[in-house]
């Protein structure tokens, strides 16, 4: 253990942010990582609890209080390489993930857990800072099976499924759709949370290891299955929900997913957005977000970053409290009022509003304001309050309400896959699909979940995957 | 006569005696009828030493041996007209024979023959009468038929003995061999001593050998024995004496003696023996008891020419190796014959005859009691207890006790006492030992150096971490404090992982065993503060032949511990000529059927294992180096142990030492198992290779900590390994290595008998388990991980032994049923508390507990609910496990006490005492007092008032978490609330010692127990064990020790902080620990008498469900109540930074404490709603009704662990009598309605009532145990704490004091005693004053005689003592506050002592104030080398200052006033002479804290906040006795100056 008293003399740190009004200039990140002495001071606080619930608060397993007492030592290469053995791509879950570690942790019993997820983002950091030549070194195989898979999707599951099917020895390709690889890593996500360089490092060392990508590809099932002794989807749950409320058509009601992968273009250089799509922006607007989880607040403070007129947010569920109430103990999940950086860089929130149309302007075409009501929950559905109808002006509204499930078109549709009443795709735990030497990993089993929950789903996949094929091996020899 | 055989769990292997003995001898008149009597009379004298099972007629057994009684045994053979020739010129057998006719008649003509065969004339056959009216019913239905055989000389005069033996030893063998040997014994056959003893009380051994009553029956001398044996089943010919020997004690190393006698049988050879030496093998008759077994070999070497001294000295040895001031040739002496045979290791007192000399010894702890007295008129009186024979005070020459490891020896025909020097001196220069020892005996040390064989990469290194098993816990929690700071792994709240046999991952097969531990039946050591009677000396080397004494005998390597270094070993290697070694290399291939290639790899080690003994090697090298792709290792323990049983089977093993050199020990238990199962000596190679690369990756230095480098590193885990196998060794009550060697102290769980038999054989294995094929499977996983294609990101495994991993081992706590037990309790959510439930329950899939094996039938039809008993008196038979005040929090402690007393259940103080306030009821209307209030070993605060304020008093003799082994509270943990409670001093540490030092057998036990009932006679006395085989043979003795209740706790448990080797690898699951006991008092009728209580992480109702079928009717919880009190098993208890405030003394922490009673009331009502569900299932409406109802439990059917469907539970789920009484139903009895306390509490009325001053006389005999604690619990019931004004109740009593003497005493009594006193004088005093001085008629110089016993003033917490005479061994032992004065003590004097004034008058023993950490001693050195006998572990020597002269003369003048000292008088006469020749012993903590204590004080005063405030602080300081009324006078005194 790092230092047994180390939770008494040491308080919990926050990592530094940049200032709300410099950081709504740029889309660099919002994070300063903390010097190196208060980050082992930090680590210090872990208590190697006898039962870790951080650890089992962490889907992927992250030995937590091994990494923590080895920044505590100085130890960093072996810190490196303790959190790699659950995480492969701790540079994305330490600055993306919501840490439920952090929730689970036994001191946020008095709610000052450990700074767990700054200690796995500097660790992180520590692999990138010697890149391929050291905490990034290309995991080389010691033996090729020769055998070829196809991982469709180089989003999160995606290419964590990649890398351990590489590193196992087969000869994987990654199929995406999109003009860059990363999926909603690369184009969901922001760059003011994550500066998008890190995945291509990350992609550099998944190459070195043998895997190859295609890029702009639109798979064929039949094809797949020719050309491949197994393929894993990793297509995400990219079915947006939608708002059949009057007034959906209007322009300037969109899809907060839409938004956001335009943004990130902007970033990326793309001069121009591809198939003359319509540009979304914010700036000057009066936007209502929709939806209060991450993807709004995503779209927040992308659109304080256009100089939006002004940035509001709707939740249809009720305020949640300031503090844990007892029904929801320690250490399940916190149900309570969280503000997101972007929130605090300028943001009108308001709750149990229930969206009943959207309503045009002059023009009849373009949004001018929503229509809206309070919501109650009420014999486990959610209701309008009679008579409480207001109006929130509005230029440009924002859909952020989640996502329902794999495109039912395509892949699935091709391959015949069977799905689950939520529109997942059915697998058993090995990740095998209904279909032969088809398998599936992350939220197009799963469905719409958090980036650990894809890399944790890879892995166990890429497992599968791999007995499977062994086992086939070991038949056709034997 | 016959034991029955092993029936369920119990099993005849694990018998224990213990007892009283003594022996009577006159030095100066003839053969007298009157010796006789007075050893019948001692006899008489110790009867409430022995025990009487469930019939009280029957008695253990009891026996007398003395000469030939020549004139008695001429007179009636004359009367049936036979001639005896001259005294000396015939052997007289005395017999048991069959009570069959004709077998009878087959064995006497057979024993007939071999008179003849063997050249002796059989004189003829006597029946001998008996009257079998005065033995009880059992007995006599075992009674064999007695006769008497006359045998007369017809050889030389001195080989006549001899020939005896060779009689007696074929005429056993011959009749076992034509098959009706089972009920043929010979007590005695010799023409100089003859035995009767038999199955009865002692008192009935005169009514039932009339032969016994005839004046003309006489001798010289006489030795008795009463029994009182923990066993079973007392025989008649397990009576005492032996044809050599009595015995009080127990020998914790017999499997280990047993099996080296059996080895060096083949080595056997003597002239004297001739052809006839087969006749005598085995030496040791396989089912006898630890003293028979003893008795076999000293009869044996005695027949092989060695005198008796000499034999006993040799087996039973005292402590030599560090006894820096023992004369040369006596240590020469036991250095050569360590090389010949071990010590038999454990407690005893042994007196030993051959009709020529008759004597006593001690083992080097002393840990029996053996006391003299020697009269002018020429009797000598040797016996367990003083006063059991009476003399006139004048008559008196000498009184004394026998030190430990010293011999007490009368030549009967010299008449006069031999000393032990002389006798010592006599037997140690027969022989130039030294100068054998120094020509022959080679020291590693003295060995050429070479560089070690092998050094192997990071990649190696990481290869073979992952083939042997290695985890990151290994590195980290094991190995890294062992390197990087030489200390012992420690953890807390017990454990709750998988059995090994039922884990799913490759447990190493070390973790297979459990390793067993002394309780009750012998003590275990304090192998830190008594470390001079440890030894790690490891001989390795062949052996010769025993029955010579040839130099080449100690032609061994010695090696100062058995822990070798790389380099170590190949200097061993590389060594040539007599230690000549050869490597044996122990791997199967990694491919092929795995039991075939494990067994055949096995065969192959054992055959070149035999090969290599005859190429004339002397050490074997048993090693797993060279693991390749292809070769799996073997595991280590499996691989020694099949030699090392191989070797003994074929009479090879004592030509060859035993080296394992392994790649998968690493933690001391590993160590232990290699060296009880055969290795001699142990190179953990790979662990060192871990140091390397831990000392490679230590943090880096900082200014407190320096880096530690390899040489260090190295140095320091092999002293953490010594200092553990010393504690694994201690906590059997072990004291050397060499004894350990091969002992097998330990116990398989999950090992199948095919494999034990053949490679483990004789080790107990409850519930049989795997085979070679999974041990070979789970090696070959390792080996394949190893040899798995590297990643580098791959860490080792992670373990998850110590600490929860989600991909580690299995745990029942986990952070899913912690949150729902935590949401359950909280929110009174029973939705949440059945989630909980069904984790804990449901093992279907992933077996952690044997009960997760098992199955509930019902007994008959379901009842409804409604029907069952209700869950409000369910509660009353709940119980909250023992943690001391100290270990948790007081928010904690007493919010479970708040809640067991509002439910009708009972919380436990656990051994920190209690505050005094808890004894009333609180603002809330609360009590917070705990219903069972504990005595431990430290009696921490056990006063009187403390003891009367309970409804059960329970004493701990071991506990889950660490059995056999003491506890520390460390001084910063000790704040002044728990020093207050605990009658010590803030900031000073506090030891717990491992045994409690008034039982050191099961006799002591019962007399604590009628101690603490006659203190409490309303509490029910409890008596704790821990479950590991034999616990139920313990628990039997426990019965018939009369405890009320006995609760058997499993090995899983335990909140306090533990050595990690001690929660992991000791005791045994509840389950089988519980089913034992209940088969076993079952099978002896003892079941009805006690309450059987059971805890062990007990968590859910279906746990209660199981226990209650095993027999259990109460149920004790700890760690879940914790859990719902807030506790998040964070295992961090021991470093007091607890985050929730429960397992912390900081009041930071404790303010974070969230629990409320409750919390804790609605978990015990889950449980027993749980329970009532089940209960209705089965068909039981009450409780009662389903306890040991063992045929409702069945073993699930489907079980799909592989691993787990290998166990066998048909022993366990065993129902040994049908239709008995499976609960208590009967009071014990005892026997404290008629003592002398009635009286004096009685004729103390005006006192007790009034307050009023009382007088009162007495006369006293030794049979007047624990005198006056029944009037100090009346005294503590009626006036607290505070008592009675001093000398209110003045007692005045004359004679010889039995136990425990004034125990208990109070403020306001005063016992003066004119006399003598036994052993446990003062225990516990609590106020009151004592004194001591012999008569004064009495001639002798008191300041040179023994006045009172050992274990004076143990535990006493305030009072005063004064003894005008010595004291035996642990005067004022873990004393907290009595001022006291003696004129001379044992050894061990002041141990553990942390309060309170000791003064002695005269000389002390070794090892003075171990472990003492507070409090003062003052000690007259008269021979100025008291330091060399002082232990300065702990305290300081120095000189008096003016202060501690007032207080040492103030001590002297009280000590004569109310002894009339001789001594005193005469040392206050020549006082300026004198003076300067005292030597304080202050320990050096206590002396820092007092000195702060002083200077904070002076601050205070300066600083002007007053005389007021200041005063008590600088009197405290001033004053180390901080109870206020016996430093009264002291205070006085200094405020004077």
């Amino acid at each position: 253990m790092a230092d047994p008293r180390g939770f008494l003399k040491v308080k919990r740190g926050k990592s530094q942010e940049r200032p709300a009004a410099e950081r709504v200039a740029d889309y660099a990140e919002f994070v300063v990582e903390p010097p190196e002495a208060e980050l082992r001071a930090q680590a210090s606080r872990c208590m190697d609890c006898g039962i870790p619930f951080c650890h089992q608060g962490c889907p992927l397993g992250n030995v937590i209080p091994e990494f923590n007492d080895l920044v505590y030592r100085g130890r960093m290469a072996d810190a490196v390489r303790v959190l790699h053995s659950t995480n492969n791509f701790p540079e994305v879950t330490g600055r993306i993930c919501p840490a439920p570690c952090e929730a689970s942790c036994v001191l946020n019993i008095d709610n000052v857990p450990v700074t767990i997820k700054d200690v796995e983002r500097t660790i992180a950091r520590a692999a990138f800072d010697d890149g391929l030549g050291g905490g990034l070194a290309p995991v080389l195989a010691p033996v090729r099976t020769g055998k070829n898979i196809a991982v469709v999707g180089s989003g999160p599951a995606g290419l964590a499924t990649a890398q351990q099917l590489a590193r196992a020895g087969h000869d994987v390709t990654v199929l995406e759709r999109d003009d860059r690889l990363g999926g909603l890593l690369r184009y969901g996500i922001p760059d003011f949370k994550m500066e998008k360089g890190i995945l291509d490092l990350r992609i550099a060392q998944m190459r070195a290891e043998g895997c190859s990508f295609e890029v702009g590809v639109d798979a064929q099932g039949k094809d797949l299955l020719a050309r491949f002794d197994a393929v894993v989807l990793c297509m995400g749950a990219r079915i947006p929900r939608d708002l059949p409320v009057p007034g959906r058509e209007l322009e300037g009601v969109c899809f907060a997913m839409d938004f956001l992968v335009q943004q990130n273009r902007r970033v990326a250089g793309d001069a121009a957005l591809p198939n003359g799509e319509a540009p979304i922006l914010a700036t000057g607007k009066h936007v209502v977000v929709i939806g209060g989880g991450d993807t709004g607040s995503d779209c927040v403070g992308t659109s304080n970053r256009q100089r939006a007129a002004s940035v509001s947010q709707l939740e249809l569920m009720a305020k949640p409290p300031l503090v844990r109430m007892p029904e929801n103990p320690w250490p399940s999940w916190p149900l309570v009022l969280r503000t997101s950086s972007s929130q605090e860089e300028g943001c009108e929130r308001d709750f149990s509003v229930m969206t009943k149309a959207f309503v045009a302007d002059a023009s009849g075409k373009r949004l001018a304001k929503i229509l809206a009501a309070r919501a109650e929950l009420s014999g486990g559905t959610v209701r309008e309050v009679p008579g409480s109808e207001f109006d929130i002006p509005c230029d440009l509204a924002l859909l952020a309400m989640g996502f329902t499930g794999a495109e039912r078109k395509g892949l699935v549709a091709e391959l015949g896959l069977a799905l689950d009443a939520r529109g997942n795709v059915v697998t058993d735990a090995a990740g095998a699909t209904s279909v032969p030497r088809v398998f599936a990993a992350g939220d197009v089993s799963r469905g719409q979940s958090l980036v650990v929950w894809a890399i944790a789903d890879g892995r166990r996949v890429a497992a599968g995957v791999d007995a499977h094929l062994r086992t086939s091996n070991l038949r056709a020899t034997g | 006569m016959p034991l029955p055989g092993p029936v369920g769990l119990y099993d005849p292997q694990n018998e224990h005696d213990a007892c009283g003995l003594g022996f009577v001898v006159d030095l100066k008149g003839g053969p007298s009828h009157r010796i006789v009597d007075m050893g019948l009379e001692i006899l008489r004298r110790l009867a409430h030493r022995g025990a009487a099972g469930s019939d009280p007629s029957t008695g253990d057994g009891a026996g007398i041996l003395v000469q030939i009684p020549h004139r008695y045994y001429e007179r009636v053979l004359y009367h049936e007209g036979k001639e005896l020739p001259l005294a000396g010129d015939y052997g007289v057998a005395q017999c048991f024979l069959s009570r069959d006719d004709i077998k009878r008649e087959l064995q006497m003509k057979t024993l007939t023959d071999i008179v003849r065969y063997h050249n002796q004339k059989v004189i003829g056959w006597r029946d001998v009468p008996v009257d079998i009216r005065v033995v009880g019913p059992v007995a006599r239905a075992s009674m064999p038929v007695m006769k008497q055989l006359f045998i007369a000389r017809m050889s030389d005069s001195h080989a006549f003995e001899r020939t005896l033996f060779m009689i007696r030893k074929r005429a056993g063998k011959m009749c076992s061999a034509k098959g009706y040997g089972e009920d043929f014994y010979l007590p005695s056959l010799s023409s100089k001593t003859v035995v009767y003893k038999g199955l009865m009380l002692p008192e009935k051994l005169t009514d039932f050998y009339r032969d016994l009553q005839a004046d003309d029956f006489q001798s010289r001398l006489a030795l008795v024995h009463s029994r009182f044996s923990t066993n079973t089943f007392p025989t008649w010919e397990r009576a005492h004496p032996y044809r050599r020997i009595a015995h009080n004690g127990e020998i914790n190393t017999l499997r280990g003696n047993q099996n080296w006698m059996r080895a060096r049988e083949s080595l056997l050879a003597s002239k004297l023996f001739e052809e006839h030496l087969p006749d005598f093998k085995p030496i040791i008759r396989p089912d006898g008891s630890d003293s028979a077994s003893l008795d076999n070999v000293v009869d044996f070497l005695v027949a092989g020419g060695r005198s008796l001294p000499h034999v006993m000295m040799m087996l039973v040895p005292e402590a030599w190796a560090t006894q820096a001031d023992m004369p040369e040739h006596k240590r020469a002496f036991y250095e050569y014959h360590a090389s010949l045979v071990e010590p038999w290791d454990g407690p005893a007192a042994l007196v030993f005859t051959d009709g020529d000399v008759i004597g006593a010894t001690l083992d080097r702890n002393g840990l029996r009691p053996a006391k003299y007295v020697v009269t002018k008129s020429g009797l000598v009186v040797m016996s367990s207890e003083l006063g059991v024979l009476t003399f006139p005070p004048e008559d008196i020459l000498e009184k004394g006790r026998l030190a430990p490891g010293k011999m007490f020896l009368v030549d009967v025909n010299q008449r006069r006492i031999v000393s032990d020097d002389e006798i010592k001196r006599e037997v140690a220069t027969r022989k130039p030992y030294g100068e054998w020892v120094a020509q022959n005996k080679i020291e590693l040390a003295h060995l050429p150096d070479v560089p070690a064989l092998f050094s192997l990469d990071r990649e190696e290194r990481a290869r073979l971490w992952r083939a042997f098993g290695y985890t990151r816990e290994d590195m980290s929690v094991l190995l890294a404090p062992m390197a990087m700071n030489g200390e012992e792994p420690t953890g807390s709240m017990g454990t709750d992982i998988a059995l090994a046999v039922l884990s799913d991952r490759p447990v190493t097969l070390y973790r297979y065993f459990k390793q067993q531990f002394a309780q009750v039946t012998n003590p275990p050591i304090d192998p830190i503060r008594e470390d001079l009677v440890m030894s790690l000396v490891s001989c390795v080397g062949g052996e010769g032949n025993l029955l010579e004494e040839t130099p080449g005998q100690c032609r061994l390597l010695e090696l100062p511990h058995p822990i070798l270094t790389n380099g170590d070993l190949a200097k061993l290697l590389r060594s040539t000529g007599d230690f000549r070694a050869a490597t044996l290399p122990a791997h199967f291939a990694a491919a092929g059927d795995p039991a075939e290639a494990l067994t055949s790899a096995l065969e192959d080690l054992q055959a070149r294992a035999s090969r290599a003994v005859d190429e004339g090697n002397s050490i074997l090298v048993v090693s797993d180096r060279g693991v390749t792709a292809h070769h799996v290792p073997i595991p280590s323990l499996l691989a020694v142990a099949a030699v090392h049983h191989h070797l003994i089977r074929e009479g090879k093993r004592v030509r060859v030492g035993l080296v394992a050199e392994s790649g998968d020990a690493r933690e001391v238990a590993d160590v232990a198992l290699l060296i009880g199962f055969g290795a001699g000596a142990v190179n953990p190679y790979l662990a060192f290779e871990s140091i390397t690369e831990i000392v490679q990756e230590q943090p880096p230095a900082a200014a407190d900590k320096p880096a530690v480098d390899l040489a260090t590193a190295t140095k320091n885990y092999i002293y953490a390994l010594k200092k553990g196998l010393l504690k694994v060794m201690s906590k059997m009550g072990i004291s050397t290595i060499a004894s350990y060697h091969g002992a097998q102290i330990f116990e398989a769980i999950g090992i199948s008998k095919a494999v034990v038999d053949a490679y483990f054989t004789g080790t107990s294995s409850p519930l049989g388990g795997i085979g070679i094929a999974e041990i070979a499977s789970e090696a070959r996983q390792r080996h394949a991980e190893g040899f798995a294609p590297a990643d580098p990101n791959r860490d080792l495994d992670v373990g998850g032994v110590y600490a929860w991993r989600a991909t580690g081992e299995r745990h029942l706590w986990t952070p899913s049923s912690i949150a729902s037990l935590q949401k359950a309790v909280r929110l009174n959510d029973a939705k949440s508390y059945a989630e909980y439930a069904s984790l804990v329950n449901d093992q279907a899939e992933r077996p952690v507990t044997l009960r997760g094996l098992l199955d509930l039938v019902p007994a008959g039809a379901p009842v409804p609910l409604a029907e069952v008993e209700e869950a409000r008196t369910i509660v009353h038979r709940f119980a909250t496990g023992a943690m001391s005040f100290g270990s948790i929090s007081k928010e904690a402690h007493e919010n479970l006490a708040v809640a067991m007393n509002r439910i009708g259940g009972r919380s436990n103080t656990g051994e920190g005492g209690e505050d005094e306030a808890r004894y009333l009821v609180d603002s809330r209307g609360d009590v917070r007092r705990s219903a069972i209030k504990q005595v431990a070993s430290g009696r921490f605060g056990v006063t009187a008032h403390y003891l009367v304020n309970a409804d059960e008093l329970q004493i701990k003799m071991a506990q889950g978490a660490k059995p056999g082994e003491g506890g520390q509270l460390p001084g910063h943990k000790v704040d002044a609330v728990i020093a207050r409670v605990r009658h010590s001093t803030q900031g000073v540490t506090l030891i717990s010692p491992p045994p409690h030092h008034d039982i050191y057998s099961i006799e002591d036990l019962a007399q604590l127990i009628f101690d603490l009932k006659n203190v409490n006679p309303r509490a029910r006395i409890s008596v704790k064990l821990v479950s590991e085989t034999g616990v139920g043979t313990v628990a039997a003795g426990v019965a018939k020790a009369h405890a009320d209740v006995i609760l058997i706790a499993g090995h899983d448990g335990g909140t306090g902080a533990s050595p990690l080797s001690s929660i992991q690898h000791a005791g045994t699951s509840w389950e089988l620990g519980l089913a034992e006991a209940q088969q076993v008092l079952l099978l002896n009728d003892l079941r009805s008498r006690v309450t059987l209580q059971v805890d062990g992480q007990l968590k859910t109702g279906r746990d209660v469900a199981f226990a209650a079928l095993f027999g259990a009717e109460e149920f004790g919880f700890a760690t879940a109540p914790l859990v719902a009190s807030g506790c998040i098993m964070m295992r961090k208890c021991h470093l007091n930074t607890c985050p929730v405030g429960i397992a912390t003394q900081d009041p930071l922490l404790r303010a974070r404490f969230t629990g409320t009673p409750e919390h804790v009331v609605n978990y015990m009502f889950y449980v027993a709603e749980e329970l009532r569900g089940i209960m209705a299932a089965l068909g039981f409406r009450t409780v009662q009704e389903m306890v040991g109802r063992i045929e409702c439990v069945t073993r699930r059917e489907e079980i799909k662990h592989p691993k787990a469907r290998s166990l066998d539970f048909a022993r366990m789920l065993k129902t040994p009598k049908a239709g008995a009484v499976l609960h208590r139903t009967i009071e014990q009895d005892h026997g404290v309605a008629h003592v002398a306390d009635r009286t004096l509490i009685e004729c103390a009325r005006p006192a007790l009532e009034r307050g009023e001053r009382v007088t009162i006389g007495f006369g006293i005999t030794n049979a007047h145990r624990t005198f006056g604690a029944m009037l100090a619990g009346e005294v503590a019931r009626r006036f607290g704490a505070e008592g009675l004004p001093e000398s209110c109740i003045d007692i005045e009593v004359t004679g010889t004091a039995g136990q425990s003497f004034g125990a208990f005493a109070t403020n306001g009594m005063s016992i003066s005693l004119e006399g003598d006193a036994n052993d446990y004088v003062g225990k516990g005093l609590s106020g009151g004053i004592l004194s001591v001085r012999p008569p004064a008629s009495s001639s002798f110089v008191a300041a040179d005689n023994v006045i009172v016993g050992n274990t004076v003033l143990y535990g006493a917490t305030s009072g005063r003592a004064f003894f005008a005479g010595r004291a035996g061994e642990r005067f004022g032992v873990r004393n907290s506050g009595a001022s006291a004065v003696v004129e001379g003590t044992g050894d061990h004097g002041c141990e553990y002592m942390t309060g309170g004034v000791v003064l002695v008058l005269g000389p002390t023993g070794r090892n003075f104030g171990a472990g003492m950490s507070g409090g003062l001693a003052y000690v007259l050195d008269e021979d100025n080398a008291f330091t060399s006998r002082c232990n300065l572990g702990m305290v300081g020597v120095e000189a008096l200052d003016s202060e501690d002269e007032a207080r040492v003369r103030l001590l002297i003048e009280e000590h004569v006033t109310r002894t009339r000292s001789v001594r005193g008088m005469d040392l206050l006469a020549r006082w300026s002479d004198v003076r300067a020749r005292f030597k304080k012993v202050i320990p050096t903590e206590y002396k820092r804290v007092l000195e702060a204590q002083r200077l904070a004080a002076l601050a205070a005063a300066s600083a002007g906040s007053g005389g007021v405030a200041g005063a008590p602080a600088a009197a405290a300081a001033a004053v180390p006795a901080a109870r206020p009324s016996e430093t009264a006078r002291h205070l006085k005194l200094v405020k004077g100056r």
